[in-house]
C-alpha cells in the first residue's frame, strides 16, 4: 500500500514539474517577440541585422529614444503628435463603442423584439468581413465627404469596427445579471433608469470595463484602415507613425522598435489598471447559492 | 395598512391567456396565501399586483386606490422573491436600507429603521456583509428585512421558502408567521406547497389553470372542499379520491367493489349518477388505529390486503388495496406489518366527500 501511495505522488509531482515546464515554454513563445522589441530598440542596428542573430547583446543605448523626441530634422519623429491623435482617436472611439453597446447588449439581454435574432446575426457577421477589404470603399466614401484625414473620420471607422463586438461582450454580461435584481429595485422605489444605474450597471461593470479594454487595444493597434484614412500629424495614429522610420531605401529597425515601445506601454499600463477591476463571480450571491 | 382588491383580473401573452378574469378582496391585515400547482398563474397574479406585469383587463385596487397602471414604486409594496434578489454588491445594511435611499430618507431615518428591522430579524450581527457570505436562510431574513424596512402597504411573498431545505423552511416558517404577528399588515403569499399556505394564512386561494378554484380558511378548504381539485391538492397524504355510480343506495367503483352511498349525500344525488368519492387518510384507518369520529353507524368495515406500509415514527401510512387500487391510510399507534398481510380497515363515510365526475365540484348541499 506504502508504495502505491509514494508512486502516486511521485507521478503527481512529476506531473506538476512537467506543466511548469510547458507553461514555461509556451509563455516564452509568446513573451520572446515582445522582449525582442525592447531589446532591439536598445542596440544598434548592424547588431539587429545580424545574421546568424546576436543573441547577447554587445551595446546598450538609449540614443534610438533620444533621436525619437529630438524633433523632426534631427532624426526624429513628431511622436507627441501621434499620441495625441492615437489617445483622442481611441479613447472617443471606445467611450462611444461602449455606450452604444451598453445600449445594445442590454437591448439584447432584456428585451423581447421583433427580428432580434436576425440582427445579432447581422451584427456579428460584420465580423466575418475583414477591415482591410473595407478599405478601399471607405476611402472613397471619406474622400466625397472630406473627412480623410481627420480625428472624426477614423472614429466613425473604429466605431462601426467595435460596436458588434461590444454589443455581444456586453449583452452576455447584462444576461448574467438576474432579472430580479432590476425587479427588487423598482419594487424599493427605483424608476427603470435608476434600476439600470444602481444595480445593474455596477454589476455589469467589469464585463463593460473588458469590453471598453479590448475597443481601446483594437482602436490603438489598428495599422490597416488608419494608414489608408490619414495623411499627416492632423490624424496619423501612432501605429501609422511607424512608417515614418522607413525611407525609400532603408529601414530604421531601431527606432522603429523603440516606436513599437512607446506605443506598447500605454497600453500596457491601462490593462493593468483595469485589470484589477475585472473581478469575476462579482454577482455571486445575488440570487440562490 | 390596506386592502387589496383584484377585479376580473386578466393576463394575456400575445393570444394566449394565463390569468382568466379572477376577483379576490383581500382584507386589511389579512394573510392571504395563493396556493396551486406550476403555471396555474399565482405568480403572474402577484407580479401584476406589484406591478412588475401589466394588466391585459381589469382591475387592482390597493387601499382603495385603482394602481392598474402606476409603476411599481408607486404602489407602495415590498417583495420578497423566490430568488432573495438581494444586491451583491451591497453590504446587508445598504441592501436593507436602499429603498429608503432612494427615497432620499435622512441618514439618522435610515439608520434607524435599518437596525429596527435587524433587530426584529435578529440580523444585528450580519448587517456589514455581503450577501455572498450569508447562507440561505439568513439571505432569506435580509430578503424579509429589507421589504419590512420599507414600511409598505402590503407585503408580497413569491415563493420565498423554496430555496431552503426542508428543516430550514420549517423553521423560516414559523419566522414568518411571527413576523406578520409583529408587523400587522396585509400579506400576499405565493406558494406551491399546500402546507406552507395552511400554516401560514388566515385564508387560502386555491388557484389551477388560470382560475380560482376556491378561497376559504385552511379549515374550510381541508374539511370543505369546493372541488376535486382542491380536494386532492390539499392535505398530505392526499386524499384518496375514486370514480364510482350511485347505484340504489350504493357506490358501485369500477371494479364492482361497493361502499353504502353516505348519508349526508344522499338527497344530493341521483342512480345512475356519476361521481368521485373522496376519503383523506385519517378517515380510512386500520380499524381500532384511527381518530373515531363520526357515528359508529356511518364507520364501514372492510378486510384489505396491505401493498406497502410507510412508518414514520408516531404513525404508519398504509396503502391498501380496494377495487383494484392503492388506498392511502393513516394507521396511529403503529403495529408492525407486512406486504400482504390482511387487515380490518373502517372507512369513516361521515366524512367522506362526493363530487360531481362531469364538473368537479362537491355534491355537498
Amino acid at each position: 500500500m506504502r508504495d502505491e501511495n509514494a508512486s502516486h505522488r511521485l507521478k503527481r509531482r512529476l506531473l506538476k514539474l512537467a506543466h511548469a515546464a510547458g507553461l514555461f515554454a509556451a509563455m516564452t513563445i509568446i513573451c520572446m517577440p515582445g522582449l525582442w522589441i525592447v531589446l532591439s530598440s536598445l542596440r544598434p542596428t548592424v547588431e539587429i541585422m545580424a545574421k546568424p542573430p546576436a543573441w547577447i547583446p554587445q551595446e546598450l543605448s538609449l540614443d534610438a529614444y533620444v533621436a525619437m523626441f529630438s524633433g523632426v530634422g534631427k532624426g526624429g519623429i513628431p511622436v507627441l503628435e501621434y499620441f495625441r491623435n492615437s489617445l483622442i482617436i481611441s479613447v472617443t472611439s471606445t467611450v462611444v463603442a461602449i455606450a452604444v453597446g451598453m445600449a445594445g447588449g442590454y437591448a439584447f439581454a432584456r428585451y423581447r423584439f421583433r427580428g432580434k435574432s436576425g440582427l445579432f446575426l447581422g451584427l456579428m457577421l460584420t465580423r466575418t468581413v475583414p477591415g482591410i477589404a473595407l478599405s478601399l470603399p471607405l476611402f472613397f466614401v471619406y474622400a466625397r465627404l472630406g473627412i480623410i484625414d481627420t480625428h472624426f473620420g477614423l472614429i466613425m471607422a473604429y466605431v462601426a469596427l467595435n460596436v458588434p463586438f461590444t454589443i455581444w461582450l456586453i449583452d452576455g454580461f447584462f444576461r448574467q445579471v438576474p432579472k430580479d435584481l432590476a425587479e427588487a429595485a423598482q419594487i424599493d422605489g427605483c424608476t427603470r433608469w435608476q434600476a439600470f444605474w444602481q444595480v445593474e450597471f455596477p454589476l455589469a461593470g467589469p464585463g463593460i470595463a473588458s469590453a471598453g479594454i479590448f475597443a481601446f487595444l483594437t482602436s490603438w493597434n489598428e495599422f490597416a484602415l488608419a494608414s489608408q484614412l490619414t495623411r499627416s500629424v492632423n490624424s496619423k495614429t501612432l501605429p501609422v507613425g511607424l512608417l515614418d522610420y522607413t525611407a525609400e531605401f532603408t529601414i530604421d529597425w531601431r527606432g522603429m522598435c523603440a516606436l513599437a515601445v512607446v506605443m506598447i506601454i500605454p497600453a500596457l499600463t491601462l490593462t493593468f489598471i483595469v485589470q484589477k477591476h475585472l473581478v469575476s463571480g462579482l454577482t455571486s450571491g445575488a440570487v440562490k447559492g | 395598512m390596506a386592502t387589496v382588491s383584484l377585479k376580473k383580473l386578466v393576463k394575456r401573452y400575445d393570444n394566449l391567456e394565463i390569468v382568466h378574469g379572477i376577483d379576490l378582496d383581500v382584507a386589511d391585515r389579512e394573510f392571504i396565501a395563493l396556493v396551486g400547482p406550476s403555471g396555474c398563474g399565482k405568480s403572474t397574479t402577484l407580479r401584476m399586483i406589484a406591478g412588475l406585469e401589466d394588466i391585459s383587463d381589469g382591475a387592482i385596487e390597493i387601499g382603495g386606490r385603482t394602481v392598474n397602471d402606476l409603476p411599481p414604486r408607486a404602489r407602495n409594496i415590498s417583495m420578497v422573491f423566490q430568488s432573495y434578489a438581494l444586491y451583491p454588491h451591497m453590504t446587508v445594511r445598504e441592501n436593507m436600507g436602499f429603498s429608503l435611499k432612494i427615497a432620499n430618507e435622512p441618514k439618522a431615518e435610515i439608520e434607524r429603521r435599518v437596525n429596527e428591522a435587524a433587530a426584529i430579524l435578529d440580523l444585528n450581527h450580519l448587517l456589514e456583509r455581503r450577501p455572498s457570505q450569508l447562507s440561505g436562510g439568513q439571505r432569506q431574513r435580509v430578503a424579509m428585512g429589507r421589504a419590512i424596512v420599507r414600511q409598505p402597504d402590503v407585503f408580497l411573498f413569491d415563493e420565498p421558502l423554496s430555496n431552503l431545505d426542508a428543516k430550514l423552511r420549517t423553521q423560516m416558517r414559523t419566522e414568518i408567521k411571527k413576523l406578520h404577528a409583529k408587523v400587522q399588515s396585509t400579506v400576499i403569499y405565493v406558494t406551491h406547497d399546500q402546507v406552507e399556505a395552511m400554516t401560514l394564512a388566515d385564508r387560502i386561494v386555491i388557484m389551477r389553470d388560470g382560475h380560482i378554484e376556491q378561497v376559504g380558511t385552511p379549515d374550510e378548504v381541508f374539511r370543505r372542499p369546493a372541488t376535486r381539485f382542491v380536494a386532492g391538492f390539499i392535505g398530505s397524504p392526499p386524499m384518496n379520491l375514486q370514480e364510482a355510480t350511485v347505484d340504489d343506495g350504493k357506490l358501485r367503483f369500477a371494479n364492482g367493489s361497493s361502499l353504502p352511498l353516505p348519508r349526508q349525500f344522499q338527497p344530493n344525488v341521483a342512480a345512475g349518477q356519476k361521481v368521485v368519492f373522496g376519503l383523506r387518510p385519517d378517515d380510512l384507518y386500520p380499524t381500532g388505529h384511527g381518530i373515531n369520529s363520526g357515528d359508529d353507524a356511518d364507520v364501514h368495515g372492510a378486510e384489505l390486503p396491505v401493498s406497502i406500509t410507510e412508518p414514520l415514527g408516531n404513525e404508519t401510512l398504509v396503502f391498501a388495496e380496494f377495487d383494484g387500487h392503492d388506498w392511502v391510510s393513516r394507521m396511529l399507534n403503529p403495529k408492525p406489518l407486512k406486504t400482504g398481510d390482511r387487515i380490518g380497515m373502517s372507512f369513516d363515510l361521515s366524512q367522506a366527500h362526493l363530487f360531481s365526475a362531469e364538473t368537479g365540484r362537491t355534491l355537498r348541499g
